[in-house]
């Protein structure tokens, strides 16, 4: 008997000791997480705003229609998963998508949530609303969509010129969350109010941003942090140092160079850290409306002139990824291969070669030893803009290009592109979500805002909306490749390599996912907790 | 006297109003505009968007009568709306000047309790090896850049101590307070502190060389009555001229300090406003500083009479 009452002891006791290991490793609730901020935003109001120094504090304040899975790293349509919305089917035709919405949500104001937040968030992205934005920027995402309608509180359709398959993408970013529609956009700048885990407590410029735990969040046992609080500190060494000392749980996210990741893991050993793709491309912009780069043979010449790999060896110790306008594989989805990517003038792993036959069309052009060329290449006055200008002029001296860095502050810099105040310059695109229709149509369809270089080739364009109705992710792929490489080979804006940084915590802090084909999707912070 | 004041006070009208001329024009040869900041952060620039939010905050209209809806404003206490936060200037501004006047002033007291005396003993021990380390340890202070100063503070307060002394907005007790404002004000004041001492002992020396100082030792007064009531006070007229100017370069040197020690002062605040061109900060903000250096010099100028008998104001 008593061997009985013992052996059902030791049953509870281990049953008891599993239960409380589980509880243990699972998440915890309460904590505020503190995080330092790289600057202060000009506003609050994510719609207006093209940086993910907007995303990172105010995406969860938040909730889309859809969003990226928050706990995988590769964004894809295989990761989209309900929001806002519980479900959502297509069309028969593929021009119109429906979503049903989630019941029961309220606003952080404790207003009811309902489908005419959702007309309204988007009438005001497409210009239709009699509310406008200060600035828009992407509105262009939205040019297929003829309108959005709604059929009752908690169902909505977006009825589209033609099939896009890709706008679900598009309506999973960080980029993309719903506003509502009692809410002024002048007071989403100042005083945002949302549907998300955290509520908005105060934005002080140059200071601090906070965030409490919404108590009301719709999702069951989320979050689990009772809040966040965003230091803004612009100096990056203080930044650093104080993580070091323990000040932060975190440190901005994809803003730690190589250099300093390797700073950290020496000074912090036990600190997290992972270096991944951002997604931003430096690239050069080429005035072609004006000589000597209305040239096409000058203009192919500086392509092949790039030592791209050395670029990357210098400014981030070898861990920078060679590509096209797509970020290259296996991170990126649409990349091309790294076979068809060598094929590429300029992009062939003999940089030798490569400039002897840049020399040849320099010749060609009426250039040579005896005759450089002097040009200019503007950029914008912040190091990771001038420091590979700062390469590029160097590089473009084995061609018989003599560069000048001609440095513009950032009040300067958009305005002296605009008015094409330039020969050439050294740039950065970033891409929201890794989807072709997100950059091709942004950075190379005739007439766009953001087509600095005024680049416009109308068979090209006739193959964007291809790849763009291609339901067939396959087939889409290739088509992308295809275009990539011709718009590589029309030095349309010739890209330089897409960088990488890195992202350290502390190791207490769990949950975190650091998404690795863009930087401005993963920041909702509903799943991360701490272990203190 | 009262005359003199009046005029004084005149003068420092035309100052401020002439200030008022320059800051407003100068922040508007600066190429761009808060418009122009706010596309170039969105990455594109629409000219009717553009065209829309100009009219907005009033920057397409003529300068004249930008400066008249300003300095009038400002005269009736209306400072205006931030550009960039959408809030009243004079929210944003207020609850940052407390914390700069307060480093600002740990800085000069800094400055003035260390270089003062320092600067005396130097004097006094002219020539010995205690002179030379004062020496060496002022020029160190005249050479190090504050900014570097701070940085290389923090990295051995982490390296050493594990520990960050960046700024705390809530501090628990009054040492807590304290200590958030005394070492920056340490970084920023060391340089002034030295300046102060090359100034003290310069001073000292020419007095201590005077007959009356003979005199007095003569009469068998102590070396501290000789050193701190008869020369020191004759010297100081110079030490405080120079730290009435310190108080205005201050600023200066605050502006990376708050940086690096990530303090939300006005000096940082300013920066990053200009930065944006969010010109009803900058404006206001520049104008409050003017006032401040116009009244700490006429207060310079009146404190001669206090420690020097001899000065006096007349009509």
């Amino acid at each position: 008997m008593r061997s009985v009452v013992a052996l059902a002891a030791m049953a509870a006791l281990s049953v008891l000791t599993v239960s409380t290991t589980t509880l243990a490793g699972g998440p915890k609730q309460g904590g505020i997480l503190r995080m330092y901020h790289r600057d202060s935003p000009g506003n609050a109001s994510i719609h207006e705003g093209a940086t993910y120094s907007l995303n990172v504090p105010f995406m969860p304040v938040f909730n889309n229609l859809v969003i990226y899975k928050q706990d995988v790293a590769q964004n894809s349509m295989d990761t989209i998963v309900p929001d806002l919305a519980e479900s959502w089917a297509w069309g028969n035709d593929n021009k119109t998508l429906t979503f049903k919405l989630r019941q029961g949500v309220k606003w952080h104001d404790g207003k009811p949530f309902t489908s005419a937040d959702v007309k309204c968030t988007f009438d005001m992205l497409m210009g239709k609303s009699q509310q406008k934005f200060r600035q828009n920027p992407r509105k262009t995402w939205y040019n297929e969509v003829n309108d959005v309608s709604t059929n009752g509180d908690f169902e909505v359709s977006f009825n589209l010129k033609r099939p896009q398959p890709s706008l679900l993408a598009l309506l999973a970013s960080g980029y993309t969350p719903v506003y509502p529609c009692h809410v002024s956009p002048g007071d989403m700048r100042t005083h945002p109010i949302g549907t998300g885990p955290f509520k908005f407590v105060e934005f002080k410029a140059n200071e601090s941003i906070k965030l409490t735990r919404n108590p009301d969040y719709w999702k069951e046992g989320r979050p689990y942090l009772d809040g966040i609080e965003f230091t803004i500190i612009p100096n990056r060494s203080t930044a650093i140092l104080a993580f070091v000392a323990g000040k932060f749980d975190m440190t901005f996210p994809t803003e730690v160079t190589i250099p300093l990741v390797k700073d950290v893991k020496s000074q912090a050993p036990n600190a997290i850290c992972e270096i991944a793709p951002t997604n931003v491309a430096t690239n050069i912009i080429v005035n072609s409306t004006a000589p000597p780069f209305d040239n096409i043979d000058i203009r192919r010449a500086m392509a092949l002139a790039l030592d791209r790999k050395a670029f990357i060896s210098i400014m981030f110790e070898g861990q920078g990824d060679v590509g096209g306008t797509m970020l290259p594989p296996p991170n990126g989805l649409w990349g091309m291969p790294k076979e068809m990517l060598e094929t590429i003038p300029g992009y062939g792993p003999d940089v030798s070669a490569n400039r002897e036959e840049a020399k040849k069309l320099m010749q060609k052009a009426g250039y040579g030893p005896d005759k450089h060329l002097a040009v200019k290449v503007s950029t914008r006055n912040i190091p990771v803009y001038r420091d590979p200008a700062v390469i590029l002029i160097d590089q473009l001296k084995s061609i018989y290009i003599d560069g000048e860095l001609d440095v513009a502050e950032t009040a300067n810099w958009f305005p002296k592109v605009a008015r094409k105040d330039y020969m050439i310059g050294l740039n950065l695109t970033g891409n929201a979500v890794d989807d072709p229709d997100q950059s091709f149509y942004e950075n190379y369809s005739c007439g766009s805002e953001r087509n600095y270089t005024n680049y416009c080739n109308k068979d090209i364009e006739k193959l964007f909306d291809v790849q763009s109705q291609e339901t067939d992710a396959n087939k889409r792929k290739k088509l992308v490749w295809d275009i990539d490489k011709k718009l590589q080979e029309d030095v349309a804006r010739p890209i330089i390599f897409h960088s990488r940084l890195g992202t350290c915590w502390q190791p207490y802090v769990k949950g975190v996912t650091v998404m690795s084909n863009s930087s401005y999707n993963g920041y909702r912070y509903e799943d991360l907790w701490l272990d203190k | 006297m009262f005359a003199y004041l009046v005029r004084r006070l005149f003068l420092m009208l035309v100052t401020l109003f002439g200030i008022s001329i320059v800051i407003f024009f100068l922040l508007r040869i600066v190429p761009g505009n808060i418009v122009d900041i706010l596309f170039a952060a969105a990455g594109y620039v629409d000219p009717a968007d553009k065209a829309n939010l100009e009219k907005e905050l009033g920057i397409d209209q003529p300068l004249v009568v930008q400066y008249l809806h300003w300095i009038g404003g400002f005269l009736r206490g209306d400072f205006g709306y931030s550009y960039v936060s959408e809030k009243p200037a004079l929210q944003e501004i207020l609850p940052r000047i407390p914390i700069t006047a307060r480093l600002a002033g740990l800085a000069l007291l800094f400055s003035a309790s260390i270089g003062i005396p320092l600067g005396v003993i130097s004097a006094v021990k002219q020539g010995t090896k205690l002179d030379y380390a004062l020496r060496v340890v002022s020029l160190s202070g005249l050479s190090l850049p504050s900014f570097w100063l701070g940085l290389l503070i923090l990295t051995a307060s982490v390296a050493m101590f594990g520990q960050m002394p960046i700024f705390n907005p809530n501090p628990q007790t009054w040492l807590e307070a304290f200590a958030t404002y005394a070492v920056p004000a340490a970084a920023v004041g060391f340089r002034s502190a030295a300046l102060t001492m090359r100034i003290t002992r310069s001073s000292m020396l020419e007095v201590l060389r005077q007959d009356y100082i003979r005199t007095a030792r003569a009469k068998g007064a102590s070396d501290a009555a000789v050193n701190y009531q008869h020369a020191l006070k004759n010297a100081i007229l110079p030490v405080i001229t120079v730290i009435g100017i310190e108080a205005a370069f201050l600023i200066g040197g605050l502006i990376v300090t708050e940086t690096v020690f990530n303090i939300p002062g006005v000096a940082r605040f300013l920066v990053e406003a200009i930065r944006w061109r969010d010109y009803p900060i900058v404006q206001n903000l520049v104008m409050f500083i003017a006032v401040v250096v116009v009244f700490a010099n006429f207060t310079v100028d009146m404190l001669y009479a206090v420690f020097d008998p001899r000065i006096r104001y007349t009509d």
